[in-house]
């Protein structure tokens, strides 16, 4: 565990101390099921976001993704019959077509990630509504899918399903991340895509494979929110949740330019949001003061974690500074290069 | 704070003791440089020695650890933009700050427009006081022409003109022909001679030992952050210059190869890449030698070696691997291939600076460094420990960040990534650029060893002293095709020159 995310890890438990002791209800087992059902249900996009952030880029089609999966998966049980296995698997690889569509673009066509999935976010929204000419898709009256139920919204040992399905898509995803050379190539591609290229890896299928990551993780999470919902509004469905997302990552320690972060950070993230959230209902705050309350948090958060970076470089430049001052007539004095397209007096890429 | 003496003529610019410290590096050490009213003077040294960072200085972009500025017999400690533009400190860049998009009057009088009474941009007006200066500089443009459309000699005339409109004192021209032709490089030793004639000074960076030979007043060698020395107008001699930059006879550097060359590891056959698609290229890299590939600036040698390296893309031809037909598309095959690539951008395209030595150094095979199906970070680190103490890469751990390395052992980092896999051929470009002169000697011994070792190296290099000096034997591109090969017997920097502008 990195210090980051120890460091959120103790905002979590401080702030949950404090909701804990103006509202003993925060404890309670029914608060608790909650809670961790929607930290679940957030969770699994927000990991999945984590991927497209690591390359640099951004996802902002998730909630739309959200709507547009869940009617889809909604009807091909509730209308048609499809059988919900079937059901499960065609959404996600809808989901996936979806993912590989926004990679190529911005790879191939070196579209802006930031337009690719803005464009995506219109699209998709506005193809759910008018698919379902606004209106609500849900399961016919008394319909019951026993086993897709105990799948999604049932619960083991007291906590909900999709949390557990959260946990086992971190753990997979921390071995991806961190673990396997996709991982490494990822946060190599984040750091310096040049650079990697120039070590060979493949940037483009490392980038489009993270954007197929968020969208398949957006289709599970389109699937468990259907099934919680049990009907999709489209105009509504998924609202905003691209933003929450972005923001459990940026949370959790991941930077927007790409090449930082980690999964226990991002899940951390959407667990302290979700903790919020549920601050804001518990210490009676008006809701509507919601957005405020996580905007807010999330500002000090980052700035908080920013200054204290960046006192830690100064301490390492003045320690630097220092040994520098006894070997400063030592051969190996040399120039800093500055800019990234020159060496040290400038000189541009010749040849 | 001054020590304001009226009666004697003062230097234009004085600078006093100046250093500049940076975490890991001094730049500048104690540096000291006077310039007079109407004097060209030439700053000299290699990569690195610190000429930039002073100029830096001057221009006020980045600030003394310590030392003086005296500017008309008025001290500073540092200067800022503002301050050093009011000064008439004015400079022709390298990398030109001329905008594309906008008219030569319009770039001329960029931030100081000229308005009608109407608070309006006034054109007309613009482009007549732009004439005149475009006519002192030789311009063949007017004013009205779109940069887009200029050489690169021209935007240099065109950032000379925009000094002369601001009243400049002094005009640092940094690197000023490194992309010019010889007939432009005339008209701008014109331009200086008028210059100086009007009284202007001239800061004169430049590598090309001809030219200031045949334009400074005196020569200010810089060497490792330090005064090398100054040479008055008798003094100048391409020696002599060359005494004041290196500071040691560099003559020595070359090693013999153990054995004979051996088999063509790559042979190149009539091969043209997509970036310069009318020229082709013939050549051979062979098993045990090193190939000097020199040219001018945009002779199209980076260009080739990305090509070769799977960045750029072979369009015609023949690449043939141990003669065997070899079609690489990317940088992927090319390292399967064991063809390996130190490119000439260390910080951008050569390391990842953010990411820990260790990380950089197995970026291109984890698959080496995998236990149990799973990356193993124990495993990356003493695959980095091993080429630390081969190469000797000054660090107290290898999960520091590259960026903190010196240049020399960043460009250790770069080798370490290659020679922890198998190398066949390793192209090195600019290999020691902005590298101290201990590094240097280090990478050339590496170079050396590995050729002994039956590796065949390439290495591209605009300095002079490294080519002559490290290669067994050179190639000399021109415009995108080989202009000549040259046997050891035969090198010479004028050699080298004249096959590399093309003179008879």
């Amino acid at each position: 565990m990195h210090k980051k995310d120890m460091g959120l890890a103790v905002l979590i438990i401080v702030v949950g101390a404090i909701v804990y002791l103006r509202n003993p209800l925060f404890l309670s087992p029914i608060n608790l099921g909650n809670t961790a059902n929607l930290i679940g249900l957030f969770g699994l996009f927000a990991i999945g976001q984590g991927f497209v952030i690591m390359t640099g880029g951004i996802d902002l089609s998730v909630g739309s993704m959200i709507a547009l999966l869940g009617v889809i998966f909604v009807d091909m049980v509730g209308k048609y019959g499809v059988p919900w296995p079937l059901a499960i698997a065609i959404t996600i690889c809808l989901g996936a077509a979806m993912g590989l569509a926004h990679g190529l673009l911005i790879t191939r066509l070196k579209m802006q990630p930031f337009v690719v999935t803005l464009c995506g976010l219109l699209i998709y929204r506005g193809v759910a509504r008018g698919y379902t000419g606004e209106a609500t898709a849900g399961f016919p009256f008394g319909a019951s899918y026993p086993e897709l139920e105990w799948l999604t919204i049932g619960r083991s040992f007291g906590v909900p399903h999709a949390f557990w399905a959260m946990i086992l898509v971190a753990i997979v995803a921390w071995l991806v991340l961190h673990r396997s050379v996709f991982g490494r190539h990822l946060y190599a591609v984040g750091k310096n895509e040049d650079a990697a290229r120039y070590s060979g890896v493949k940037t483009d299928a490392v980038i489009t494979g993270a954007y197929v990551i968020s969208a398949v993780l957006a289709a599970v999470a389109a699937v468990y929110f259907a099934m919680f919902t049990k009907s999709v509004q489209p105009s509504s469905h998924g609202n905003f949740y691209e933003l929450y997302a972005i923001a459990a990552a940026v949370l959790g320690g991941f930077s927007l330019r790409g090449g930082e972060g980690s999964i226990i950070g991002v899940v951390l993230g959407a667990v302290l949001l979700q903790e919020l959230q549920n601050l804001v209902n518990l210490l009676g705050i008006p809701s509507s003061l919601n957005f405020a309350v996580m905007g807010a948090v999330i500002l000090v958060g980052v700035l908080a974690d920013q200054q204290f970076n960046r006192y830690r470089e100064r301490r390492r430049a003045a320690r630097a500074l220092e040994g520098l001052g006894q070997e400063a007539t030592a051969s190996d004095t040399r120039l800093p290069v500055d800019g990234p397209r020159g060496g040290p007096d400038g000189v541009p890429r010749s040849s | 704070m001054t020590d304001t003496d009226q009666t004697s003529p003062a230097p234009l610019l004085r600078l006093e003791n100046i250093s500049k410290v940076y975490p890991g590096v001094v730049a500048l050490s104690a540096v000291h440089l006077e310039i007079w009213p109407g004097e060209v003077v030439a700053l000299i040294g290699e990569n690195g020695a610190g000429k930039s960072t002073l100029m830096k200085i001057l221009g006020g972009v980045i600030e003394p650890s310590s030392g003086h500025i005296s500017i008309d017999n008025v001290a500073y400690s540092r200067l800022n933009v503002a301050q050093s533009q009011a000064a008439g400190i004015a400079f022709v860049h390298q990398e030109l700050n001329v905008f594309d998009n906008l008219s030569v009057a319009a770039n001329i009088f960029l931030g100081r427009e000229i308005r009608s009474s109407l608070g309006l941009l006034d054109s007309a007006a613009m482009s007549r006081a732009a004439a005149p200066l475009l006519k002192r500089v030789g311009a063949r443009f007017g004013p009205e022409a779109q940069v887009a459309s200029l050489s690169l000699a021209e935007r240099q005339l065109l950032e000379i003109a925009k000094a002369l409109s601001i009243d400049a004192r002094i005009v640092i021209m940094d690197e000023p022909t490194s992309s010019l032709t010889l007939s432009e490089t005339r008209t701008l030793m014109k331009v200086i001679a008028d210059l100086k004639a009007h009284g202007v000074s001239v800061i004169y960076i430049s590598h090309r030992l001809g030219e200031v030979e045949e334009c400074a007043d005196r020569v200010v060698g810089l060497r490792d952050g330090r005064n090398a020395g100054t040479l008055g107008r008798e003094g100048i001699t391409h020696d002599a210059m060359i005494r004041l930059m290196i500071g040691r006879d560099l003559k020595s550097l070359y090693v013999e190869p153990a054995q004979p060359r051996g088999e063509p590891i790559l042979a190149l056959r009539d091969v043209r890449i997509a970036s310069n698609p009318r020229s082709s290229v013939t050549l051979d890299i062979c098993a045990g030698e090193i190939v000097g590939i020199a040219g001018l600036v945009g002779a199209g040698r980076t260009e080739l070696a990305e090509a070769i390296f799977g960045i750029g893309k072979v369009i015609d031809g023949q690449v043939l691997l141990d003669g065997r037909e070899f079609a690489v598309s990317s940088p992927r095959q090319a390292i399967a291939a064991g063809i390996y690539l130190v490119p000439e951008d260390r910080k951008q395209a050569g390391l990842l600076l953010e990411s820990a030595i260790s990380d950089n150094i197995a970026l291109p095979d984890l698959g080496a460094v995998m236990h149990l199906g799973m990356v193993s970070d124990r495993a990356i680190d003493q695959r980095a420990e091993d080429q630390r103490l081969k190469l000797g890469i000054k660090t107290d751990s290898v999960r520091r960040n590259a960026a903190e390395l010196s240049g020399g052992n960043q460009q250790k980092v770069v080798l370490g990534k290659w020679l922890s896999m198998q190398p066949r051929l390793i192209i090195f470009d600019e290999p020691t650029r902005g590298i101290d002169v201990g590094a240097k000697s280090e990478i050339y011994a590496l170079m050396r060893a590995l050729a002994d070792s039956g590796v065949g190296v390439a290495m591209i290099s605009s300095d002079m002293e490294e080519v002559i000096g490290v290669s067994d034997r050179i190639v000399v591109l021109r415009e995108g095709r080989v202009a000549g090969m040259l046997p050891r017997s035969d090198f010479s920097e004028h050699n080298v020159l004249r096959l590399a502008v093309g003179a008879k």
